[in-house]
């Protein structure tokens, strides 16, 4: 069997052991519920942040627009759901593609611009989508969605995420994810290389945007209703600031991230101003001292624990 | 006659587009300025205005100073402020990747939004009326007397800037490190104190544009910052960013159109339409419109 497969086969173990586990620590009624509700924002917020870190961190595109895609996935879902009747799985599909959609229409022609004006462009393109979700009353106009079931639990959150952190991880790992890699490295002897930057950079865009879209259908099942205040540039910082945390360019970096953000503001949910100063400072003080986040760009990885049990299996793996 | 009010209205709208677009100016001069020199976008310039707005609130509401001390007063600690957040977030990055710089300026825009929520509770306050409020009218085109002042001291400020730019030691200084930092160094120029004059001079035109907010719509929040902080940014894109003319012509520019979009489409697309142009700006002609194309070299 091939390491990677094998790797891939024990991080499912892993992945499936935490689920059971905390499953059954929900359904033992141990958890409570205030927590319970913040292992889904995790698990919600590990999709955003791995999949903005794909198109920042890995691909090295700054984009600060990634609500706008969420908003897609959120308001499509729940009409899929509200007004057509249609099940969770085909809504948060189509949230996904429609996110995706979006994200390459928007991709093609922004990914030319690069550094600063990325940003501007993308955190201009976000604002656009809220301001016309805000305009269309269909969807419920400034007041929101409301009456959109519930239909986001513990299950979905995490199996929707150990899928979106394998997608992720073995894109990465793929001859595509060297391409973006090489872009983020350098984008002209990239293009000398004979990788075709503009395909890869659209591709990691779209990619991001259809997670995002998949989070969103999760995050407005999640709270009963959809609402453009829940979609402005402030999400899109919340969630640049797990994956900055983090190490841009590591996707257990943003895992750490998330859940180090999510507790601070759980912990901080009655003092709303206390919990983005201590992000802004975390921010400021995170790269006067250490730009690269918490764990620059390397990742956490099972091999680590291989390591830790003896000599003959590191030899092994050093054979390889 | 409908055509004429048509008419009426169109220069109505003008003129109310380029009272709140030579505010946009004043905010998108210093941010041209400073990305003229050293190649940042200070997401934190529109918390600058914030900052200006209220230090220009306090003075007029509590110390009872009169227009001018409470602007210049204003223009003063915002400037202090502006040099003060370069010293300390961003000189010791000046050799660090962009993207760092970006993220720790996002940083100190929430850090000066929400410090500021802490510090003045996010209650919208009323600004006083530091003039009496006259209306003018022209033939069925209504003039206000605060439109008058801010184009007066808008326009003031922009010739003196254009002065000390053009006429003097430092504004010599500024030019010569904005085209090229390192030759700029080699010919002896305190680089650093350029970069922190320059900051200053940015964030008290920040400031005087948060004080005229105040007297034009009579109502300032800690995040008022963020929408025309944002606008203020396309504006110097639009006309060509690190261009200082460019700015002046784009917030004119994007006060107008704003102006138009909300007095005949509607107001909930002011803002859609600011992000709108920037998009349009950025495709078709990125150097912006006074900018020229310079290919990137390997």
């Amino acid at each position: 069997m091939r390491i990677q497969t094998k790797t891939d086969l024990a991080s499912l173990a892993c992945g499936l052991t935490l689920y059971a586990l905390l499953e059954g620590l929900i359904l033992a009624d141990i958890i409570p519920p205030y927590w319970q509700l913040n292992v889904i924002r995790v698990c919600i917020y590990i999709i955003l942040a791995t999949s903005l870190n794909l198109i920042n961190g890995i691909t090295g595109q700054f984009s600060i627009g990634h609500a706008g895609f969420m908003a897609i996935g959120a308001y499509m879902s729940a009409i899929m759901t509200v007004k057509l009747g249609l099940p969770f799985l085909v809504a948060i599909l189509t949230g996904g593609l429609a996110a995706a959609l979006l994200g390459f229409l928007i991709g093609l022609p922004t990914l030319r611009l690069s550094g600063d004006y990325l940003a501007i462009a993308t955190l201009g393109l976000g604002e656009i989508i809220r301001i016309t979700i805000l305009n269309i009353s269909y969807v419920g106009g400034a007041s929101g969605f409301m009456g959109i079931p519930k239909y986001t639990n513990f299950t979905w959150a995490f199996l929707l995420m150990l899928f979106t952190l394998f997608f992720i991880k073995n894109f990465v790992n793929s001859t595509h994810g060297r391409a973006c890699i090489a872009i983020r490295e350098n984008e002209i002897a990239a293009e000398a290389m004979g990788v075709n930057t503009t395909k890869y950079k659209v591709l990691a865009f779209t990619i991001g945007a259809a997670f995002a879209g998949v989070a969103g259908a999760l995050f407005s099942h999640n709270f009963y209703m959809a609402h453009p205040t829940s979609f402005t540039f402030m999400q899109s910082f919340d969630i640049l600031t797990m994956v900055v945390l983090g190490g841009l360019g590591s996707m257990t970096g943003s895992i750490v991230g998330v859940i180090a953000l999510t507790g601070i503001s759980a912990y901080m949910a009655d003092y709303p101003e206390i919990r983005m100063i201590i992000y802004a400072l975390l921010l400021i003080v995170l790269m006067l001292f250490r730009p690269q986040g918490l764990f620059g760009s390397k990742e956490i990885s099972l091999r680590i624990f291989s390591r830790l049990t003896g000599g003959e299996r590191r030899g092994a793996a050093q054979g390889n | 006659m409908e055509l004429n009010s048509f008419a009426q209205q169109l220069v109505q709208q003008l003129i109310n587009g380029v009272s709140l677009g030579s505010i946009y100016s004043l905010i998108a001069l210093g941010y041209t300025m400073v990305y003229g020199i050293i190649r940042l976008i200070n997401f934190a310039h529109g918390d600058i205005y914030m900052l200006g707005a209220y230090v220009g609130f306090f003075c007029t509401s509590i110390l009872g100073l009169s227009f001018f001390p409470a602007l210049l007063a204003a223009m003063a600690v915002a400037a202090v402020t502006g040099i003060v957040i370069e010293r300390l977030a961003y000189r010791p990055l000046r050799h660090a990747p962009k993207i760092a710089v970006l993220i720790t300026a996002i940083g100190v825009s929430l850090l000066l939004e929400y410090g500021g929520i802490l510090a003045v509770t996010p209650q919208p306050r009323t600004f006083p009326a530091v003039f009496p409020a006259r209306i003018y009218t022209f033939g069925g085109i209504v003039v206000n007397s605060q439109q008058i002042v801010i184009l007066a001291v808008a326009l003031a400020l922009m010739v003196l800037l254009t002065y000390i730019v053009q006429r003097t030691k430092i504004g010599r200084a500024m030019r010569a490190v904005s085209y090229d930092t390192d030759a700029a160094r080699l010919m002896g120029i305190n680089v650093d104190q350029v970069i922190s004059f320059t900051f200053g001079i940015g964030s008290g035109l920040a400031a005087a544009a948060g004080v005229l907010v105040g007297i034009y719509y009579n109502s300032i929040d800690p995040l008022m910052g963020i929408m025309p902080g944002l606008k203020a940014f396309v504006a110097a894109v639009l006309g060509g960013i690190g261009i200082i003319p460019g700015a002046m012509l784009g917030g004119v520019i994007m006060g107008v159109v704003e102006a138009l979009v909300s007095g005949f489409i509607s107001s909930t697309f002011r803002d859609a339409a600011a992000f709108a142009i920037l998009i349009a700006i950025l495709l078709f002609k990125p150097s912006g419109l006074l900018g020229k194309n310079i290919r990137e070299k390997v």
